[in-house]
């Protein structure tokens, strides 16, 4: 199969599909983007591990023909950490969501961070619980109307690239759908880093999230994403920018901090005698 | 292993990890909480001999989800833990339930309720060991009375969740894990250690959950081509979620049976003089230790005592009692908290039999005189 040929079938489990997200759901063009960038790098899925926690993002793990692990909301990086640390012959990839990555699933993104155990944890940030039915997260656009903030948001809003940067993980980028090659290419990088690489990935839950605060059709939200980078041609059919304009994409942050698995066999077993009694 | 003597001292926490070790355990990954960090401590310093990987996590829902992780790749995996630690371990121990992995949790009670007496024994989780975890699910418990049988049921812990692709608790009190006694660490040697049953690359249409015989589907290696899909959601044999009635059912049916049909092999317990028992102690842990030192200073009175023992904890092996029953008049049940294993006695029980509990909840042991003084009365009562 050559490079040029991409196409998203040969990567997914067509017997689950129809899949279950909404027309329009954000959540599809990050999973087209992210076997796309395994279709160029010729990655075997066979040699892959995906783990994912619970919510509409979480669920993408079941179309990826691959060993996939859908686990316990907010805990797919500690279970990815089980199966990174001793299976390093495997690729491991996190799927999670701004709710399941950042309020319950919070404190270990930050030691992952941390700890640097080579892995890729994509997060689809749509703002929103999707799957519970659009309940406001830690990403939720001050003052945007939610069933649980019925007169607005008054919580500011979490930075996880921030976050990450801050906790010391080795990459860090940003995207947005809207920029699907831009997105892979992305994930591309985070693929081939040595290391913990967190990728936030701007997507929109537009059935629920989006028809709450009337922020416009599927297409309409997509294209606000980043209004700095909307196509003249589409002139002011968009007038709420979903994001602030001035986000910023591509690879964020990158560090040669040494890899957790690696130090761990170079310095744990390397020293560890064999067969030498410990006990007094 | 640990040197080549087979014989040493230890405390229990230490036995427990060195049992670990020879079962096979290569990963492990925990949160310090006494009356339990001495088994980290100890993982921390054996796995790397033995090319095992160890991780302290940033919490115990991290710690158990690590060690799932690992488990699903294929590392036999374990971790410790105590009360409020068990707690949060709860979520993922059912996930464990559900979608089948092996691994060990152990928990070194200490006094509760919350963060209680860190310092203290009792035996208040045993009921949370059963039920501890949301929905109906398949869970073993093993609860150990000395340092011997702390490493030996360490191991079978090991052997019976790779057998039956269960999570398996093992559970003791403060008193055992800090208590200093010898064990001979060879006797696990002579046996071949039990791994899961592995799916067979050549098989095609492999079925992640496919209702066999024995009722215990063979696991997909991740590397393997089988390419396998895991869900804690309800699920169809095929590993992908459903929620059809029939397809719930029969997969709940199997999942709920395979250790109700292999209770023969799960089940184990100690009978000590039941033979002509007119009163009974039923008892774990330390509490069983006092109940035999009370029984045998009972018996040198006269009085016809024994003790019944389940060191399988759950499923709790209720024919193994009933088959004790005939002539005893009462059972006692000492136990560290306000009655939770005299329940299941009762249960058991015909209203015949008198039941009486025997609970401290203040961080102390029972001693064997308290036990003597109420076989004694009971004595008095039936005869
Ligand atoms: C322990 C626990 N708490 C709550 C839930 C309910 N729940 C399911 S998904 C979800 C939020 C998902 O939001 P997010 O991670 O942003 O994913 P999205 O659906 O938006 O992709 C919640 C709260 C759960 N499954 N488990
Ligand atoms: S609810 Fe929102 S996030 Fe979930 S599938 Fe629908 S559009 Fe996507
Ligand atoms: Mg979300």
């Amino acid at each position: 199969m050559k490079v040029q040929d991409f196409d998203p079938r040969d990567y997914l489990r067509l017997n689950q599909f129809p899949h279950f997200l909404c027309p329009g759901c954000g959540h599809g063009i990050a999973l087209r983007a992210l076997v796309w960038a395994i279709h160029e790098l010729e990655l075997s899925l066979d040699k892959m591990a995906f783990v994912s926690g619970i919510g509409c993002s979480g669920r993408l793990t079941a179309y990826i023909d691959s060993n996939t692990f859908h686990v316990t909301h907010g805990r797919p990086i500690a279970f990815a950490t089980g199966i990174a640390l001793t299976r390093p012959d495997l690729k491991v990839v996190v799927i999670t969501g701004d709710g399941d990555c950042l309020a319950i699933g919070g404190n270990h993104l930050i030691h992952a961070c941390r700890r640097n155990l080579e892995m890729t944890c994509l997060m689809l940030n749509n703002e929103v619980y999707g799957m519970t039915g659009g309940q406001v997260s830690p990403t939720t656009t001050e003052l945007r109307f939610t069933p649980t903030t019925p007169e607005g948001n008054i919580e500011p809003v979490f930075d996880a690239c921030e976050l990450a940067r801050s906790a010391g993980a080795g990459m860090v980028g940003r995207e947005v759908t809207l920029q699907t090659p831009a997105l892979k290419n992305l994930i591309r990088e985070a693929l081939q880093h040595k290391g913990f690489s967190f990728i936030e990935v701007i997507s929109d839950c537009t059935e629920i999230y989006g028809r709450k605060n009337d922020l416009g059709s599927s297409p309409e939200m997509i294209l606000s994403q980043k209004s700095s980078i909307r196509p003249d041609s589409y002139g002011n059919v968009v007038d709420v920018p979903f994001r602030p304009n001035f986000l910023q994409t591509g690879i964020l942050s990158e560090n040669e901090r040494p890899e957790y698995g690696e130090a761990y066999r170079g310095r744990i077993l390397k020293q560890a005698p064999a067969e030498q009694s410990s006990s007094k | 292993m640990s040197g080549s003597f087979s014989l040493q001292s230890l405390q229990g926490n230490h036995a427990c990890a060195l049992g670990a070790i020879q079962a096979g355990c290569r990963f492990y990954a925990g949160y310090p909480i006494t009356p339990s960090s001495e088994i980290a401590e100890r993982m921390a310093l054996e796995l790397p001999k033995v090319e095992g990987y160890f991780i302290q996590m940033e919490d115990e829902l991290a710690s158990m989800g690590a060690i799932l992780g690992a488990s699903m790749g294929g590392t036999k995996a374990m971790t410790a833990t105590s009360g409020p630690g068990f707690s949060l371990k709860q979520e993922n121990l059912g996930y464990a339930s559900a979608v089948e992995i092996p691994c060990v949790v152990v928990n070194v009670m200490r006094g509760g309720p919350s963060t209680g007496m860190p310092t203290r024994p009792a035996q208040a989780d045993l009921m949370q060991a059963r039920w501890g975890s949301h929905g109906d699910h398949p869970v073993i418990v093993l609860a150990p009375d000395s340092v011997q049988e702390i490493h030996q049921q360490t191991i079978r812990a090991f052997d019976l969740a790779e057998q039956f692709r269960v999570p398996v608790v093992v559970i003791f009190d403060e008193a055992l894990g800090h208590l200093q006694e010898t064990v001979d660490l060879s006797s696990a040697e002579k046996e071949q250690r039990v791994m899961r049953k592995w799916a067979d690359k050549s098989e095609k249409d492999f079925q992640p959950y496919a209702i066999t015989e024995d009722g215990i589907p063979a696991m997909a290696r991740p590397g393997d081509g089988f390419r396998v899909h895991t869900t804690g959601l309800t699920h169809a044999e095929s590993g992908f979620p459903s929620q059809k009635p029939e397809v719930v059912e029969r997969n709940m049916d199997r999942l709920l049976g395979k250790l109700e049909r292999n209770r023969s092999t799960i089940e184990a317990w100690e009978a000590f003089e039941c033979e002509d028992a007119e009163l009974l102690v039923v008892g774990v842990g330390i509490s069983a230790r006092s109940a035999r030192s009370a029984v045998r200073r009972a018996r040198r009175m006269g009085i016809r005592a024994g003790l019944f023992r389940p060191i399988t904890l759950w499923p709790f092996p209720e024919e193994a009692l009933r088959n004790q029953l005939d002539g005893v008049r009462s059972i006692i049940v000492p136990e560290l908290n306000a009655g939770q294993l005299v329940t299941e006695i009762e249960r058991i029980c015909p209203e015949s039999i008198e039941v009486k509990p025997l609970n401290r909840v203040d961080g102390e042991a029972i001693p064997p005189a308290d036990i003597l003084t109420l076989l004694k009365e009971q004595g008095e009562k039936v005869r």
